[in-house]
């Protein structure tokens, strides 16, 4: 009986061409979207955890109030016991101090008067004393001239800013900011190299320098604005991050007091969970969608071929077969091509979803005027998820198509279908 | 007998009127109080932050409204900044960058030394008669002195604060209390003074309070410890030289 619909199917090219290559298309789609907004969804993550959140991050509960606005005047001081103590509690974290802060760059001439003011985002990482940040925030890659700091006052920035202020490498500018306490202040930075991570908020204008010597310049003897730690395994784990968390702030938060720390997880931060929750309802309203639009067309497609068959199903009903029989059997014939159509679109969208996943889609365009972190190069992510969200949808619409046209049979009469049969 | 009346009546006016001076005269009163052709002065700013008060020591010299010269004596990290304000420019010198930087646009917003005063107020160099039109609201009692309480508005657009609320004490000719607003309505800053003393020719009051609205904290208090008027400044204090 199976054989016996497989060849009724591909002996008539009208049956299976256009709804194979309906569902085809639709999978290929499907595959590649749901891989790139995997994608995209993964680079968001890391960007997120490398350059803001951390896998967690520990602030002031003054600073957790504000912390959209990096408030650097409500950081941590003198917290280097604590960190080392941190360090030794959570062995299976890796931790790094950073400070956030705003600032003017100020590029003198040689008479030492101001030759180009910019406004600058200041990013203090440990850059003398460890590579872990180097590794975390892809300093040699990202490095596009000159080279990295090996010593205190010495500071990297964006390429754009280097270009825009007209600096050059090896020149000495001086950050503008205001210190923990609020008064202005001022540090001399030799820079040694520019960078462009990918990320179109960085990119734009940031100076990256040495912890110690932004501490100088903002007053925060031993401080930090925030402190990052990752998992060891560099991957995300929202549970056993709450659980950490929740120990950490039950041991060392003080309700009463708002410089005592406070642990977020990443997905407290930065609105993530909530996208998180968006980018997986999207996932699931995109399947919904797909099923909704393909069943139209396939229910289209299946309608003007009930049309051309109704010769052959008055045939088949004059000859006995039920009308249950005939709409099973249109129904077996839809399945049978929503798999083959789903399996020739799962492998095609695997294909050109394996080829940006090996060479990643350039999206800085759309990044270059917004300040969310997410890289310039987008790398697709396949998941069996996705390929199951993909596959199902296609068999579905074209089963759904095939049922919606298919009960054109119940409603027309026997003797009309004969009256058919005879013209 | 009615002539003898209307005199009668027509002296009261003017004794009544006598008694009580035009919002103009008060604010005239005001300036030529504050104001003097010159002057030195020991000052220490208490700013206390959220997290801390500091004291930030300086030593000042002013000329007229339009020249002003600071040199920070202490803390020690601030010690050796220098501000120099002529006319409508002013320029800070960071001795631990050996950098002059000219302060202007958004950065004339940012505090001074962390107080509540930013260098937009600094900055405010004419005196409140020439920014303003008064007029008088009430009269009222602040800190035990009876006050003239004025509302000043911005005769220009380019004035800092669009309205004032003053009290002047009337006796002494000294702002006691004032609220600057913005011209949204926004009560941007208070300050209080006090302890005024007889200084050479003037009331002067020896501790005033800024407390900037927008920030927390408990404002700053502004303490003149020593202050000389009309005294001779030699010129160069009033060159960009003296910022090296």
């Amino acid at each position: 009986m199976f054989q016996f619909i497989i060849k009724g199917i591909f002996r008539d090219r009208h049956r299976w061409l256009f709804p194979i290559l309906i569902v085809c298309a639709g999978v290929v789609m499907m595959v590649f979207t749901l891989s790139f907004m995997q994608g995209y969804q993964n680079s968001f993550i890391r960007q997120n955890a490398r350059f803001e959140t951390g896998h967690l991050k520990v602030v002031t509960r003054a600073y957790a109030e504000m912390i959209e606005q990096k408030p650097y005047d409500l950081a941590m001081l003198n917290i280097e016991d604590e960190f080392k103590e941190w360090q030794t509690k959570y062995p299976e974290l890796s931790w790094v101090q950073r400070i956030s802060f705003g600032a003017l760059l100020d590029v003198p001439d040689e008479r030492g008067e101001t030759r180009a003011q910019g406004q600058v985002v200041g990013f203090a990482v440990d850059l003398l004393n460890s590579k872990r940040e180097q590794e975390l925030l892809n300093l040699n890659k990202a490095l596009v001239s000159g080279r990295l700091p090996r010593a205190n006052g010495e500071a990297l920035m964006s390429d754009a800013a280097l270009t825009r202020l007209s600096i050059k490498i090896g020149e000495t500018v001086t950050l503008i900011g205001g210190s923990v306490y609020g008064a202005m202040t001022m540090q001399n930075l030799v820079i040694v190299g520019t960078v462009n991570f990918g990320v179109g908020a960085l990119d734009n204008g940031a100076v990256i320098a040495d912890i110690s010597d932004i501490r100088q310049l903002l007053d925060m003897e031993q401080g930090a604005s925030e402190i990052l730690a990752f998992f060891e395994n560099g991957e995300y784990n929202d549970k056993v991050a709450s659980r950490v968390a929740a120990e950490f702030n039950a041991q060392y938060s003080d309700p009463e007091d708002e410089f005592s720390p406070k642990m977020l997880t990443m997905m407290q931060q930065n609105n993530l969970a909530y996208l998180m929750g968006t980018f997986s309802s999207m996932m699931g309203w995109m399947a919904l969608v797909f099923v909704f639009i393909m069943g139209i067309v396939l229910w289209n497609s299946g309608l003007m071929n009930g049309i051309r068959r109704y010769g052959e199903f008055g045939l088949r009903l004059a000859i006995g077969e039920q009308k249950r029989q005939v709409y099973l059997g249109l129904l077996s014939e839809a399945f049978i091509v929503g798999i083959v159509g789903s399996c020739i679109g799962l492998v095609l969208g695997l294909g050109i979803s394996l080829y940006f996943n090996k060479n990643g889609m350039d999206v800085s365009a759309y990044n270059r005027n917004t300040s969310i972190l997410s890289e310039n190069m987008v790398y697709t992510s396949i998941t069996l998820k996705a390929l199951v969200i993909s596959f199902i949808p296609g068999v579905l619409s074209t089963l759904l198509g095939a049922a919606l046209a298919g009960t054109a049979i119940y409603k027309r009469q026997t003797s009309q279908l004969f009256k058919e049969l005879e013209a | 007998m009615n002539k003898l009346l209307c005199a009668l009546l027509l002296l009261v006016a003017v004794h009544l009127s006598a008694q009580k001076p035009s919002a103009s005269d008060i604010l005239k009163a005001v300036d030529k109080n504050m104001s003097s052709g010159s002057s030195i002065s020991s000052t220490r700013m208490v700013v206390h932050s959220q997290r801390a008060s500091r004291t930030v020591a300086s030593t000042n010299y002013g000329q007229g409204n339009d020249k002003f010269y600071s040199e920070y004596t202490s803390p020690p990290r601030d010690k050796g900044t220098k501000m120099l304000k002529l006319g409508t420019d002013l320029w800070i010198f960071d001795p631990n960058t050996d950098r002059t930087v000219q302060i202007s646009g958004n950065m004339l917003k940012q505090s001074v030394m962390g107080s509540d005063l930013s260098y937009e107020d600094f900055m405010e160099e004419s005196k409140l008669f020439e920014d303003y039109s008064a007029t008088i609201q009430k009269e009222s009692s602040y800190d035990g002195r009876e006050c003239w309480v004025l509302c000043l508005i911005a005769k220009r657009n380019d004035v800092s604060y669009y309205k004032r609320i003053i009290y002047v004490d009337k006796q002494r000719n000294v702002s006691l209390y004032e609220e600057w607003y913005a011209k949204s309505g926004k009560l941007m800053k208070t300050i209080k003074a006090s302890d005024v003393q007889r200084i050479q020719n003037r009331w002067y009051p020896r501790k005033i309070v800024f407390k900037d609205q927008l920030k927390a904290g408990k404002g700053t208090e502004y303490y003149i410890d020593e202050i000389k008027f009309d005294v001779s400044i030699p010129k160069h204090i009033f060159s960009k030289a003296i910022l090296k």
